[in-house]
This record gives C-alpha cells, structure tokens and sequence, in this order.
C-alpha cells in the first residue's frame, strides 16, 4: 500500500445513522440553508485534537450504534463524545479503544464500533482529516436537504471516504505508523467536559426565548418545573419531548421567523420540540426557551427516553457557563497512553 | 387592533448567540423593509464575530459566535446601524418569471381551493397568475421562498395532513402566501400547479433562483387549466 493520496476509510457497515460533520457551514440561513455541524462539537474537538488535526477538521458522526471501518493505509484515530465500544482490529487482535483516546490502526486492519452505552453520538477522527470537497466551506451533511458529506445522505456500506495517511506518521511518529499492530496511543487527562454524565433527569440550562414574555405564568412554571422524556421520534433537526403539554399564547401560531439553533418551540400540541443541529432556518411556533451554547453537547447526548428538566438562566449565566467550559477544554492535556 | 404608525424596534437576545430584532409583530410592509434595510446595512458593515443573517417577514436574526465578541457589543453595533434606517436605500427588485403547467397532476389540489374560494379552477389561476409577488424571505428548506401575498379570494388554509412528498418544482398556497418546493420534500401547502425550472442548485450562482426583495409573476404555460381559461 502506497501512501499515496488514494487511501481511503472504508464503510464495511455503516451503524444506526453515521455522517461526516465538521463545524457546519453557518452563514446561508437566508437562503434557507441550514448550518448542520457536528452534533456534539466539543467531541469533535476533542477527537480532532486528539488526532493531530486543527478541531474543526471532519470527522465521523456515529448515533447510537457505531460502524465497522476498515483502513486501506495505516491512520491515527481518535473517539470522543457518547462512551461507545470500539475495537481496533489487526493481525495481532482486538485492542479496545476508550473514547478520549487516540489510537493507531495498521493498514487493512478495522474499527468495529458497537452500542454507545452512554450519550447517544460518538465522533470518529481520523489523522488529517476526511477528505471530502466542501461546500459553502464545510462537508456537513445535511440529509434533509440531501446536501453536503456524501452525497448529502447517512453513510451506506461500500462508501470510501478519502483520508491522508502521510498524516498517521506525523500524528503516530513514524515508527508507530509503520507497525503492524494497533496500538493506544495518547489519551486526554482531566474531566472533560460535555455531554453524558448518565445522571438523570438530564438537566438543560435555557435563557428565556423571543416568546417567553408571552406565555402565560402556568406555561412558564409548567416548563421549568415539568420533567419531559426524550421521544423516539427525534434526530438532528429536532428533539421531541413527551410530558405535560403546556397551552401555547394565543392560537398557538406567530408571524414566521429565523430560529436560533436549541430554541425550545411549544407547538399547538403544547408538546416542547428542541431545535438542533439541522433544524430549519425559519420556524412558526412561539419559542419558550433557548438551550444555552455550554449545553449543546448535552442534547447531543441525550438518548430516546432520556429524562431532562429545564433551568431558566439569564444571559450572563449562559456566557458564563460557556466561559467555564472552554476553560476546561483549554486545561485538558495529552497525554501518552 | 393594532394601532396606527409604525411598532417600535424590540432588541432582545433569542438565544446567548442570537440577537433578536423585530419591527413589529405583524405582517406590516413599512416593517419588512426595514427588515431589508438592516440586513443591506449588516450585508455592508460586515461585524466582527457575526456569523450568519436570518431576515424574516418582521424580524431579523443576527447569530453570532459569543466566544468571541460579546452580546453587547453585538447590540451596540446593531442600534448604531438602526440610526436614520428608513433613509437607507433599497435595490430596485430583480424581476422573475416563473412558468407554472396549473392543475392536473401538476396541481392536485387546484379544484380544492377553488372550491373554496367559490370560483372555477381557471378563475384560481387568473388570479394566482395575475399579479406581482415580493419575496418576502427564505426557508424551510434550502431554496423555498416566501411569496405574499396571493389575491384574497385564493387565500386557502393548509392541508391538515401535510403530504409526505412533494415533487420538486410544486407552487403551492397557504394562507396569503405561495411558494414553490425546490425539492422533493415533505409539505402541507395546497398544490395548484408545477414549474419545470430548477429552483436550487448547489453548484450554480448564485444557488437560489428566487432571492429576498425579488419580484416574482407567475406564468401559466400552454396546454394546462389556463390554456382551456383562454380558449
């Protein structure tokens, strides 16, 4: 196997709903283009970081149930985010893989990736990158749009995504990158912070949203003082929550506007619909709360059946959360496995 | 009821990266251009930390990336531009024709909203096609433009069971608005008629055939509801 530009990842099974996300390509909203993005962007940081590679580079998203990839030259590779089994396997066997560990994989051998056991969504970071040609400045997919990544959909079995295996030897050191066998290479030491601590209910923290001032005082305390559970039926583009229905102002409807990425909308139902990763860029249902930045992990972790509760925090509070938490990113350090 | 002369200008944050800005809360013409105004403005001032611009029929959404510019000066900067916003020029309108094939399969849902309009289907279409529309804004999905407003008679209520597929290119009705699905998608807007134009494409510039401010007329082509209007 050369190492040339032509080695790619190879999806021998794809998992549940696996995509390619960076940080997402923000700015189109006009055109009613959604940012997409990685659902839980401090795992792909961390992945990336972990990788050798700048944290905005792409990355595998995994939900719920991880693939299986095999690697036509050898790559350094990084998990982050939901605690999910991988396993790297190579002539000398299997070597499990912990998320926040980066880790090398020899030419032709794989990643098995299994259930997450907790969180809901693992990032896989390869060593330079996944290849891809951006659009609009990003390859996140957008597969409500059928748009960026790989032809805008979820990964399918047989799909190659190009990657640059002269990067492996830089982020292994060229003695690791030509051995033949998998090998943990560094991992991250301190908390990190984020998405799944598995305690229940899940607590999100929202600064009031552009309605709020007009719900009435039983919405209000019913929203902050409910316990909702995270319903099946929900992805990137929302999350659907099942509890108490709270009465929307009104006849329930507003004058359409542009929604704000974890805005909390209350449909006519009266059921709460979280608005992620992938959501539209306009919305026509009054928006009660909006999940602060620091928490978006935490929704990106959240798993059907997942209990959450809602904390109304003002806006210094948000900055200040967020202040916290990329103080504890800054802190993380790598460290030889 | 709302009272006479313009609703005063709310600032407030929709979210710790969001600054809200509304010119009123209804579907007031004078507020959606200064909705155009502002974002001409920001389009132009280009603000540090800023990331991305949602206009809307009476708002404007200003997100932006609070780990790197503070709320405040976001909305410091942002009423600094609200300053004499009614003498801020507006392009002249960009002027689009849209050929529509209106009922049959193309339009399944023509009969109905003539039905409930209490006018023949061809009556449907001289009015949907006899006048200009604005593009208010953009959204739902890349592409999908927001056109007001249709003629009265022809306002008709959404489907209550949005259809799971649309085909691409369907111009549909809801309330005083009609639009047209650049995508297969799913969608709950009364189907009168379909154009064989690409309305989105990736890798074409710009991407969007319909963009904010454009004008837009529809026009019936041959051998379709219209064309049995006109013999």
């Amino acid at each position: 196997m050369s190492a040339g530009s032509g080695a790619a990842i190879v999806v021998e099974s794809p998992g549940l709903f696996t995509t390619v996300q960076d940080l997402g390509r923000p700015g189109h909203a006009r055109l009613g283009i959604s940012a997409a993005g990685a659902a839980d962007p401090i795992a792909l940081r961390l992945a990336n970081r972990l990788a050798g590679n700048l944290e905005g580079a792409a990355a595998i998203e995994m939900t719920l149930a991880g693939g299986t990839f095999r690697f036509e030259a050898g790559a350094v590779v990084a998990i982050a985010g939901a605690e999910m089994e991988a396993i790297a396997e190579s002539d000398a066997g299997g070597l499990p893989i912990p998320a926040g560990c980066a880790a090398f994989v020899p030419a032709g051998g794989r990643l098995r990736c299994g259930a997450a056991r907790q969180g809901a969504r693992a990032v896989l970071a390869v060593a330079g990158g996944v290849r891809l040609p951006p659009w609009l400045g990003s390859v996140s997919t957008h597969v409500g749009s059928r748009l960026g990544g790989v032809e805008g959909r979820a990964l399918l079995k047989g799909d190659r995504l190009p990657f640059a295996p002269e990067a492996a030897a830089t982020a292994a050191g060229t003695d690791a990158a030509a051995a033949a066998h998998a090998a943990i290479l560094r991992r991250l030491e301190g908390e990190i912070p984020g998405g799944s601590s598995g305690a229940m209910p899940v607590v999100l923290r929202a600064t009031a949203g552009a309605q709020w001032d007009r719900f009435d005082v039983a919405a209000r305390a019913a929203f902050t003082g409910g316990e909702y559970v995270v319903s099946g039926a929900s992805d990137r583009m929302g999350l659907r929550l099942d509890g108490a229905p709270m009465a929307p102002p009104g006849d329930g409807r507003m004058l359409t506007e542009g929604m704000p990425l974890g805005a909390v909308q209350i449909p006519p139902a009266g059921k709460p619909v979280i608005l992620f990763v992938d959501h539209q860029t306009t919305g026509g249902y009054p928006v009660i709360a909006s999940i602060v930045t620091a928490d978006q992990p935490r929704v990106a972790q959240l798993r059907p059946g997942a209990r959450v509760r809602f904390e109304r925090v003002d806006l210094d509070a948000a900055l200040r959360l967020l202040a916290e938490q990329e103080a504890r990113i800054a802190a993380l350090r790598m460290v030889p496995a | 009821m709302p009272a006479p002369g313009p609703e005063p200008i709310a600032l407030s944050f929709a979210s710790d990266r969001t600054l809200r800005v509304a010119f009123g809360e209804s579907p007031d013409p004078a507020a959606h251009r200064q909705v155009r105004r502002l974002l001409r403005r920001l389009d132009q001032r280009r603000l540090d930390g800023v990331e991305d611009l949602s206009p809307a029929y009476a708002t404007l959404l200003v997100r932006f990336e609070p780990r790197r510019v503070a709320p405040s000066t976001i909305a410091a900067a942002v009423r600094e531009l609200l300053v004499d916003l009614e003498d801020e020029p507006l392009d002249a309108p960009r002027r689009v024709e849209i050929p529509v094939r209106y009922g049959g399969e193309d339009g399944p849902d023509l009969t109905d909203v003539a039905r409930h309009a209490g006018i023949t289907p061809e009556a449907v279409v001289a009015l949907h096609a006899g006048v200009r529309y604005e593009v208010h804004f953009l959204g739902f999905t890349p592409g999908f433009a927001y056109l007001g407003t249709v003629p009265p008679p022809i306002e008709c209520p959404r489907l209550d069971e949005p259809r799971r597929s649309v085909p691409a290119g369907s111009v549909g009705i809801a309330g005083a608005q009609t639009g047209v699905y650049p995508a297969a998608t799913p969608g709950g807007w009364r189907l009168i008629g379909r154009t064989p134009l690409t309305m989105f494409a990736a890798d074409r510039a710009p991407m969007s055939l319909l963009l904010p401010g454009d004008e837009v007329r529809f026009v019936p082509l041959a051998g379709g509801v219209a064309a049995r209007a006109d013999a």
